[in-house]
């Protein structure tokens, strides 16, 4: 077993290594083959394991695979924990992953950086693999940044344009700062416990909810808070949660595909999982919950109100995606860490759909993502139409598709729930029903019906995409339209999880919502006596009333809000007070201690002088080597002199 | 009075070699000059027989024999084996080198079996007279090498100040060793401890100690005793520099354990201070220095004094995590050391020596094997996660931490920093200048074989370290 669960990770990895290093020579089509055989390899044995794991109920794996260090005190070491919960991951992570990766072979056609392009994404597959199988912090660090480092490169991957290069530079950075606390996380986890071993590490969790530490002077904290808090702050960062939520939308700038299996299905739900797979700690902190349910909830609402004042295509489905994984979040902070992974997974294949949807008609436009300049598309490309129409269903919760499923679970896992803040995520998630149908629509009115906005020698070149390009939207659809329907018996209300994750008795919120659970059917008609239906239908019959019927009331609203849509429109200034506290702060204490500091302390004392002082030292040791034998054995001489006399005297 | 015949088992490795060595320069004068590769092949066949003796013979008990004069114990074992594979690999490097330059001859293979003959008496005796001949066996065999290009002055004026040097240092040995026979009456490893422990030290038992680590320092080449060093590696052929660098330290530092740590243990404080001085001067002096050389033998001449500072901190914590991390020191030194030395032997054509830092840039657009091998080599010297060198680094640390020398680590630390410049500087070069030459690296499958092997090594026991450290652990038993 040990080589499978090796195996699926290194497949990619090998596929990446050969594309990457050996492209020239194996030439374009080499290069897709060999990583799409390595992911697809990867897939195959990933559902065998959910079938070995999940339905034949083998018992969990967790061991080592390979120590790299060992010392008295800790063990660093390479090792894969594979229980239902990763087992889900990998076969989405790697599913997707295939998707994204055959879907390329028609969207990157005409690229130079080709080869580049399959080596990176299959890279970025390994490096969520090994995120979701670790069984240790120091891997689930290890995939943390090398998901980072890869998503930089793919941001930045038409690294000839400056606002691809300002792109990746921003999200790296703003990553960095999430990632410091996580690292500052981790470090506490190892000085409070000794082990970087996740069972070790949950089998002592009781003693650190004991324990308080003075973070600041004469404040008392516990401990497991302080810890998840750090975690979370991890989170926040590759989770895309306000405030770290900024590189998200940036983060565009990259092809299509990388979009949809970046920033959409698996790099950005890397948060959720970790604190899904922390759970035992999380369940110890009433206090980090709370946190995590706010900050979520302000993400699910106030991200999606900006996705109805862009008119990038590819900036309406981020911000969507923005206001999702504040969903997620918020279930995860009410201890509904089932419904988290549910609409997780439910997200991973419509969010994927959608962007690669979008890329479609990017791509059938010659490039073109401005939704003022489509319209009418339904007509000329009809796969891509049905398909984004699925996901788009499935994304506003329309009764029957996957969000559906998944969004209302979490809305009344919040309603159940008494933790701190519940009360508003919940108001918050209601609302941000009515905001995602609304713009959602509104973004699927623009592109494929109205009047035809392009211009004529792009209408004249319209067409459907080509296989490459329809055949992953179609398998997209078919779990975007079904999956919630199969799996939230299991999932959801099952004991699925059993296991992999811990809810406390006073938080088990999905078992409350549970008890009223009476199979799919009477979850539907059950959401009809519910406001969240009535408030998705109203957002789509809102935003068809404004942009079909009387398309005079957006522009008038754009004038008579205008302040509210400026506000919007700069994402509520998070940019501005960003570059004008911390980038100028950044810059201008930078340029204090470059000209004091740097200049004159280290450069000027340390550094210069300590290279004079080598300098010096280096050219009198070289007067010292003479090349003069007897110099060279008076030396010697008096060294033995001076160690006699010292050390008699001693 | 009957006379017992001593157990020859033990030995049967030297016997071979000696046998051999004596077979081969017979062998020799009947071969034509294009015939040598005969005599490099018996060469090569005599090492690896001899491993395969020791590696049969080796097991974890100590044997003693020739009237206790010589020891069979595990330390002896490891040490051997690897003076074999470092000294194979050197012949293997040596070979195009040397035929380039016309010193292909059967002296340079019979000097350099005696040579390992040498340390090989050196790693196993267990009296002072037998570890003198080994050493002046092994010194003397140098000596010879190193003057082997008769008709260059650089090569005799570094053989001359080498054998004027040696003889100086050997003779501080040799009176340290009398000064200890005459204060324990015995030349017996274990007999000096016993009488030490019996008696007690005073004075003169000090100036011996000094006499003997002055002595010893030399021949590692630990400062103020190693202004020989840079002279003499860099005058020598590079090929002989390679083998001066590498097994020679091994059986060094085997007479470190063997005279200090066995012998004189019960003074193990008064040693331990000489060792503090001669690491902390080694460490500073052979960073720093490196700094400023623009020949890249004379810079590996430099490293390698800080690498015996490294070794000799490991020695100096006095524990047997100490030796045995000042073991798997010395042994991974010697691997990054052959390896540094096997490059300018790549480099290297007829008529160009291709010794100047200058020669490695844009190696990478050349020949990205040889410098991906380089980056591993300089990422090890410096002590980067993931090689050879930064467990070893790791593991004396570790070991003077144990021992509450955490100031001395301190600085061990600081003065890596300091080295880690000149190493990556290297790096710079390989990666990101331009080519100044651009004929290609003509080298034969073996040299870049073991050349390859050898990149791999350092970089396969980084990445599974285990091995090594339970070997060195094992082979340890003070």
């Amino acid at each position: 077993m040990p080589y499978v669960y090796l195996a699926i990770p290194l497949a990619p990895l090998l596929g990446a290594i050969i594309a990457g290093l050996f492209g020239r020579q194996i030439g374009r089509a080499g290069a897709h083959w060999v990583t799409i055989i390595g992911v697809a390899v990867s897939f195959a044995l990933s559902l065998w394991v959910f079938k070995h794991i999940v339905l034949d109920g083998a018992p969990v794996y967790n061991e080592a695979v390979y120590t790299w260090m060992a010392t008295d005190a800790f063990r660093f070491e390479v090792g894969f924990l594979v229980d239902n919960l990763t087992a889900l991951m990998m076969v989405v992570v790697t599913g997707v992953s295939l998707m994204v990766h055959i879907y390329t072979i028609g969207y990157m056609h005409d690229d130079p950086g080709y080869q580049r392009f399959f080596s990176y994404i299959s890279l970025f597959t390994f490096s969520m693999l090994m995120l979701v199988m670790a069984n240790n912090f120091m891997q689930l660090f290890f995939g943390w940044e090398a998901v980072g480092l890869v998503s930089y490169l793919l941001i930045g991957f038409w690294f000839k344009r400056e606002s691809a290069i300002f792109a990746n530079l921003k999200a790296f950075l703003v990553n960095r700062v999430g990632d410091f606390g996580f690292l500052l996380g981790i470090a506490a986890v190892l000085m409070y416990t000794g082990s970087l071993d996740y069972m070790a590490v949950f089998g002592q969790a009781d003693q650190l909810a004991a324990t308080t530490i003075e973070v600041l002077p004469g404040t008392e904290w516990n401990l497991v808070t302080v810890i998840a808090i750090l975690l979370f702050i991890g989170a926040m960062g590759k989770s895309a949660q306000v405030p770290l939520h900024v590189w998200l939308p940036d983060s565009m700038e990259g092809p299509t595909p990388i979009s949809a299996l970046i920033h959409a299905a698996t790099m950005v739900t890397a948060g959720i999982f970790m604190v899904a797979r922390m759970s035992p700690l999380y369940e110890l902190s009433e206090v980090a919950l709370s946190l995590v349910v706010v900050l979520g909830a302000l993400t699910a609402f106030f991200m999606g109100l900006l996705g109805i004042v862009q008119n990038d295509i590819k900036r309406v489905v981020a911000f969507s995606t923005l206001s999702q994984l504040g969903y997620m979040t918020v279930a995860l902070g009410v201890s509904a860490y089932s419904a988290a992974i549910f609409h997780l997974m439910t997200h991973a294949f419509f969010k994927a759909l959608l962007f690669l949807a979008a890329g479609s008609v990017i791509v059938a436009l010659h490039h073109e993502q401005d939704m003022r300049k489509m319209g009418g598309l339904y007509k000329y490309m009809p796969v891509t139409f049905v398909t984004f129409l699925v996901g788009t269903l499935a994304l506003i919760g329309f009764p029957g598709f996957a969000g559906f499923f998944s969004k209302d679970a979490i809305i009344e896992s919040v309603h159940a729930s008494s933790i701190p803040g519940a009360g508003l995520a919940y108001w918050l998630v209601l609302l941000g029903v009515f905001v995602t149908a609304f713009y959602s629509f509104r973004m699927f009115f623009l592109v494929f019906f109205g009047e035809e906005r392009m211009d004529d020698h792009a209408r004249a070149h319209l067409h459907e995409s080509p296989r490459v390009v329809t055949v992953p939207l179609v398998l997209l659809a078919i779990p975007s339209a079904i999956i919630g329907w199969i799996a939230i018996e299991p999932l959801v209300f099952g004991d699925f999880f059993a296991g992999a994750i811990t809810v406390a008795p006073e938080h088990d919120v999905v078992g409350e919502v549970g008890h009223h659970y009476h199979g799919q059917w009477s979850f539907i008609l059950h959401a009809f006596q519910a406001p969240a239906l009535w408030l998705a239908l109203g957002g789509v019959a809102t935003a068809w009333f404004i942009y079909m019927v009387r398309p005079s009331i957006a522009t008038a609203a754009r004038e008579r809000l205008g302040f509210l849509h400026a506000l919007l429109d700069r994402g509520y200034g998070f940019d501005e007070f960003n570059n004008q506290v911390f980038a100028r702060g950044t810059l201008a204490l930078g340029r204090g201690l470059s000209s004091q500091g740097d200049a004159r302390v280290i450069d000027g004392w340390l550094v210069n002088g300590a290279a004079r002082l080598v300098g010096w030292g280096a050219r009198v040791v070289r007067h010292v080597q003479t090349g003069m034998m007897y110099h060279y054995a008076f030396v010697m001489i008096a060294g033995l002199l001076v160690f006699m006399t010292w050390f008699m005297f001693a | 009075m009957t006379m017992e015949m001593p157990n020859l088992v033990p030995v049967l490795p030297e016997i071979v070699v000696l046998a051999m060595t004596c077979l081969i320069l017979v062998v020799d004068l009947f071969l034509r000059d294009d015939q040598r590769d005969v005599t490099y092949l018996l060469t090569q066949a005599t090492l690896v027989v001899a491993f395969a003796l020791t590696w049969a013979l080796g097991d974890d008990q100590v044997r003693l024999t020739l009237f206790g004069s010589v020891v069979n114990d595990p330390l002896s074992d490891v040490l051997k084996l690897f003076i074999y594979l470092l000294t194979f690999m050197t012949f293997v490097f040596a070979r195009p080198y040397m035929k380039e330059r016309g010193l292909h001859t059967g002296e340079y293979y019979v000097l350099g079996l005696l040579g390992v003959l040498g340390m090989m008496v050196m790693v196993s005796s267990y009296s002072m007279l037998l570890m003198y001949l080994g050493l002046e066996l092994l010194s003397l065999s140098l000596y010879a090498l190193v003057s082997l290009n008769r008709d260059s002055t650089r090569c005799s004026e570094a053989a001359m100040k080498y054998l004027v040097l040696g003889a100086v240092a050997s003779g501080m040995l040799l009176y340290g060793m009398s000064l200890i026979y005459g204060l324990t009456g015995s030349l017996n490893v274990i007999e000096i401890s016993h009488a030490i422990v019996r008696d007690g030290a005073d004075l003169p038992m000090v100036v011996a100690v000094a006499f003997v680590v002055v002595g010893l320092a030399f021949k590692l080449g630990a400062v103020p005793f190693h202004m020989w060093l840079p002279d003499v590696y860099e005058g020598a052929p590079t090929a002989i520099t390679a083998y001066l660098s590498a097994a020679p330290k091994l059986a060094g530092f085997a007479l470190f354990v063997r005279l200090l740590a066995e012998g004189l243990g019960p003074v193990t404080a008064e040693w331990q201070q000489m060792l503090m001085v001669l690491a902390v001067l080694s460490l500073f002096l052979g960073n720093v220095v490196a700094i400023a050389q623009t020949s890249f033998k004379r810079m590996l001449a430099y490293s390698t004094i800080s690498h015996i500072g490294f070794v000799l901190l490991g020695l100096l914590a006095g524990t047997n995590d100490g030796y045995s991390a000042a073991l798997f020191y010395v042994v991974a030194y010697a691997l990054m050391s052959l390896g540094g030395f096997a490059t300018i032997l790549y480099l290297a054509r007829r008529g160009t020596e291709a010794e100047s830092l200058d020669d490695l840039r844009g190696l990478n657009d050349r020949n990205p094997f040889a410098a991906f091998t380089v980056l591993i080599l300089m990422f090890s010297m410096a002590g980067i996660p993931f090689t050879l060198g930064f467990w070893a680094k790791l593991a004396v640390l570790r070991a003077l931490v144990q021992v509450d020398f955490v100031w001395l680590a301190v600085f061990a630390v600081v003065m890596s920093v300091i080295g880690a410049f000149y190493y990556l500087r290297v790096l710079k070069m390989v990666y990101f200048d331009k080519p100044v030459e651009t004929a290609p690296l003509a080298r034969g499958l073996d040299f870049r074989l073991v050349f390859g092997a050898n990149g791999l090594a350092i970089l396969g026991l980084g990445l599974y370290p285990a091995g090594l450290v339970a070997l060195c652990a094992g082979a340890i038993n003070v």
